[in-house]
């Protein structure tokens, strides 16, 4: 019943990837891409954890935790980039 | 017994001490003086054994040099390579005899004396020889010591260039001589010719037999200037002309000769043979006097007339293989006679040519033209040499009391016995060989007597010449002089030439006869009102009347052979090939990154996917393969989505996203498998590259080059479609191989091997760390170059190394 039911949940979060990646595709803007690449990772970070689950093991959860850090990187990282055109700025005198 | 071996390695030697010597004795005196010594001495030792060799001794010694490839150093004297090895050191001496007064002290002699030692080596290498390889390496070398010699004065054009053209044809033919010796070493397994003379019966029947024998004697034919492959010998007469005496009348162009001397025995019996050189050999003679009547150069004519001469050796030792079809009986020694004109002419024609081109190089030193519209009336100036030009050219002519008189009634004789051959359907065209060599011989007279003619007699054009003629020093005449007085000694006293040293190589040419002595005929000078005598005063008649009339009917003969030198076509040849290889690099190595993938793509698919279809190995079995979950098939096909859509995307941030969304599935897939190790590199390694993405995007524009409009090549998709197809197939063909026990088992034990229960980790740090140690190398060396990369720039007047 259980696994039943995380494996629904699975096939939901993956549903819900798929219409992220179509805001991918579609845009219309670039933070709307952006967004819906953030939203990708972190329906994945919990997909993982139902999977951790499912398989009854801890070997998944650094992948967790470091998908989540690399998620808010990345967001960040792109909203820098779109807001400034570049990721690392150097200093004014370079 | 080590005397054949000093032999060779004597010049070789002296050629090594030459740079040493020049400096001490250029100012005391002409360094020709110390070459001199090394061919006399090589000559007087070889004479001693003349001898031995008459009573039927061979000398033969080996020196191991490669045992574990059957190449020794098998040097081997008997009667054949004895005919050669005292032409090469006897004519050699006598060439640099006559160098020493041709060639002035300012002339860079340490270069021409070490190339023309170093060639003297190399030929008489490639006669003592028994073993094929060194006789091969040999021949190769008077190839290259020849080249060096054509071009010796490196600074003019048409020495280059016939220097060039020279080694290209003799190259070509010496590898596929090679090539041909292969194939004889295949069917024999010996590289000895003396073994694979004995064992010939066993390797007739090998299916090499033929390609072998077609192979040698194209080395045979390029080497000894045979029709159609004659071409570089007029262009080598850019040597000097001591050079032109000794290699391209005397010993290198006779080398294809002695090739095919040396392997009648082996290849004497068959029909190919017989036709390939008896045919080709009178087309030589034909082409070749046909074609030096029209020189006006006095040395492009006696190299056309060498080319001719040749063919008639030639020609001759195809008519004598007819005697190893029948093998020893009385009706073949009539047949073997010809073989026995072929040394003697071989040996006449060495003595009259040299002298005849030495004497054109007196002409040139002393007048300043070789050119016989400019000559003429030198008679009186130059009593001398008058004289020898007219010995070489009536002996070369054919004419008493000279030896070419004996060897072409000898030549007459044979080609009019080949009539009544039963065997190779020569009665067929039995007339025809007769008909050729009489009318080449008429050509040859012609060309002889407007060799003398031109030359010596008519009026002089003072007007015409750079200096006032006078007769040559003594020096430069000594050796024509000894070549002549040989070429009528040999008239005189041939039996004492045929005793001691044409029979022994006979012997060597015919060794399956019990005896050589009634193979070898008493020459007579002679021999009564005959069919040859007929023929030859036959050629005088029409000779004369051509020549008379020779003003007459030259410029419709020039308009005709002009048309059909091959000289046009060999340069069209060179030319077509240059350009095609040209264009055809220029079509497929366009510079264009796309063509090249193309390429490697197509390569691929039609290799892997073309072997799987060929083998039968596209056999899927998915009987194995775990059940999918519904959250799996979506995940799937937002990958495929996204991969795809990546190829349409419009700007470069939006395939990057994309690309981020294929990463971090993967990821989530690397999870599903099982793979935590994996999943969080992936994740890592995802990121940064999306991040060094972002990075690069700032210095490239907007929006890539192809996207906006992306033309779609349909020729590209398919390349794509089929790749990815084959990996699929491929990959779906495999993934159940079970043939083997996965070596997976060994590691599971890992923490009792390892002391770790990570097993991927266990495999990376200590089962397979080198790998590992590797990779951190490549990241390193990576590191470096990107800041290498960033960091160094070019200096301004360094820039740009690329192309």
């Amino acid at each position: 019943m259980i696994n039943n039911i995380l494996l629904l949940a699975l096939a939901f979060f993956s549903i819900s990837i798929a219409l992220s990646l179509y805001r991918v595709i579609r845009g219309p803007s670039l933070p709307d891409r952006a967004i819906a690449l953030d939203t990708i990772g972190v329906n994945l970070l919990s997909a993982i954890a139902i999977v951790s689950i499912i398989l009854k093991t801890k070997a998944y959860l650094e992948a967790i935790l470091i998908l989540g850090i690399l998620a808010f990187i990345g967001t960040i990282a792109f909203t820098k980039y779109i807001e400034r055109g570049v990721i690392v700025e150097r200093k004014s005198n370079d | 017994m080590v005397t054949v071996l000093i032999a060779i390695l004597l010049p070789f030697v002296c050629a090594a001490l030459i740079p040493l010597l020049y400096r001490r004795l250029r100012r005391v005196t002409h360094l020709g003086w110390f070459v001199l010594s090394v061919p006399f001495i090589l000559f007087l030792l070889l004479a001693r054994y003349i001898p031995q060799l008459a009573e039927g001794k061979t000398v033969i010694h080996t020196y191991e040099w490669i045992p574990s490839f059957n190449i020794n150093f098998t040097t081997y004297l008997d009667g054949l390579s004895m005919i050669f090895g005292l032409l090469i050191t006897g004519v050699g001496s006598l060439v640099i005899l006559y160098s020493i007064f041709y060639l002035s002290t300012k002339e860079s002699l340490h270069h021409f004396y070490c190339y023309l030692l170093l060639f003297m080596g190399a030929m008489l290498g490639v006669v003592f020889s028994d073993n094929l390889m060194v006789l091969y390496t040999f021949w190769e070398l008077t190839s290259v010591s020849s080249f060096l010699l054509i071009a010796f004065w490196h600074h003019r054009k048409a020495s280059r260039a016939g220097a060039k053209k020279a080694m290209m044809i003799t190259v070509f033919g010496g590898l596929s001589m090679l090539a041909g010796f292969l194939m004889l070493y295949v069917a024999s397994h010996t590289f000895s010719i003396r073994e694979i003379v004995a064992n010939v019966e066993v390797i007739r029947d090998h299916a090499l037999f033929t390609p072998a024998l077609i192979l040698i004697l194209l080395g045979a034919f390029t080497k000894s200037a045979q029709f159609p492959f004659h071409i570089w010998l007029p262009d080598a007469m850019e040597a000097p002309t001591p050079v032109s005496a000794y290699l391209h009348s005397a010993t290198m162009v006779k080398a294809g000769i002695y090739l095919v001397a040396r392997f009648s025995p082996v290849f004497g019996g068959e029909a190919v043979w017989f036709w390939l050189v008896s045919v080709i050999g009178l087309v030589t003679l034909f082409w070749g006097s046909f074609n030096a009547v029209r020189q006006t150069d006095l040395k492009a004519l006696l190299a056309f007339s060498t080319v001719s001469q040749l063919g008639l050796i030639m020609s001759l030792f195809g008519l004598g293989s007819v005697g190893h079809y029948y093998g020893y009986e009385e009706n073949s020694i009539l047949y073997t006679q010809a073989s026995f004109a072929a040394l003697f002419h071989l040996v006449n024609h060495s003595t009259f040519k040299g002298a005849l081109f030495m004497m054109v190089g007196i002409v040139d030193h002393e007048v300043g033209t070789r050119d016989i519209r400019r000559l003429g009336g030198l008679m009186s100036f130059m009593p001398i040499t008058f004289t020898i030009a007219v010995i070489g050219s009536f002996s070369m002519a054919g004419l008493p009391p000279f030896n070419g008189f004996l060897s072409k009634e000898m030549f007459f004789a044979a080609v009019l016995a080949i009539r009544d051959v039963e065997a190779f359907s020569i009665a067929d065209i039995g007339l025809f060989f007769p008909i050729v060599a009489w009318v080449a011989s008429i050509f040859t007279f012609v060309y002889s007597l407007i060799l003398i003619s031109r030359t010596f007699l008519g009026k002089l054009q003072p007007e015409k010449i750079d200096k006032k003629p006078h007769e040559a020093p003594l020096g430069m005449l000594i050796s024509p002089i000894i070549l002549c007085l040989l070429v009528v000694g040999i008239f005189f006293f041939p039996n004492i030439l045929g005793h001691y040293i044409l029979e022994p190589a006979m012997a060597s040419i015919y060794p399956t006869f019990p005896t050589t002595s009634e193979l070898t005929p008493h020459i007579h000078a002679w021999h009564g009102i005959n069919a040859e005598l007929l023929m030859t005063v036959g050629v005088i008649i029409i000779g004369i009347i051509l020549f008379k009339t020779l003003k007459s009917w030259k410029p419709l003969y020039r308009l005709f052979s002009q048309k059909y030198t091959f000289n046009t076509y060999y340069n069209r040849m060179i030319e077509m090939s240059e350009n095609g290889s040209q264009k055809l690099t220029n079509k497929y190595m366009t510079g264009n990154l796309t063509h090249y993938f193309v390429y490697i793509y197509v390569f691929f698919v039609a290799l892997i996917a073309g072997y799987f279809v060929w083998s039968d190995a596209m056999t899927f079995n998915f009987d194995k393969d775990s059940a999918i979950e519904s959250y799996e098939l979506i995940l799937v096909f937002v990958m495929i989505f996204a991969a795809v859509w990546m190829i349409f995307a419009k700007g470069r941030v939006t395939a990057m996203l994309l690309n981020g969304v294929l990463g971090y599935s993967i990821a989530f897939f690397f999870v599903i498998f099982r793979a935590p190790d994996l999943a969080l590199t992936q994740l890592v390694v995802e990121s940064v590259t999306t991040a060094l993405f972002l990075l690069c995007f700032k210095y490239l524009p907007d929006l890539m080059p192809e996207l906006p409009r992306k033309r779609v090549q349909w020729s590209k998709a398919l390349i794509s479609i089929f790749v990815g197809a084959t990996v699929t197939i491929v990959g779906l063909a495999v993934v159940h191989y079970d043939r083997f026990e996965p070596v997976a088992t060994y590691f599971n034990d890992a923490y009792e091997l390892a002391g770790g229960s990570n097993i991927v980790n266990t495999i990376l740090g200590d089962f397979r760390a080198f790998d590992t140690m590797l990779e951190v190398v490549v990241l390193l060396i990576a590191g470096l170059g990107v800041y290498a990369l960033t960091k160094l720039k070019p200096r301004k007047e360094e820039a740009d190394h690329e192309n």
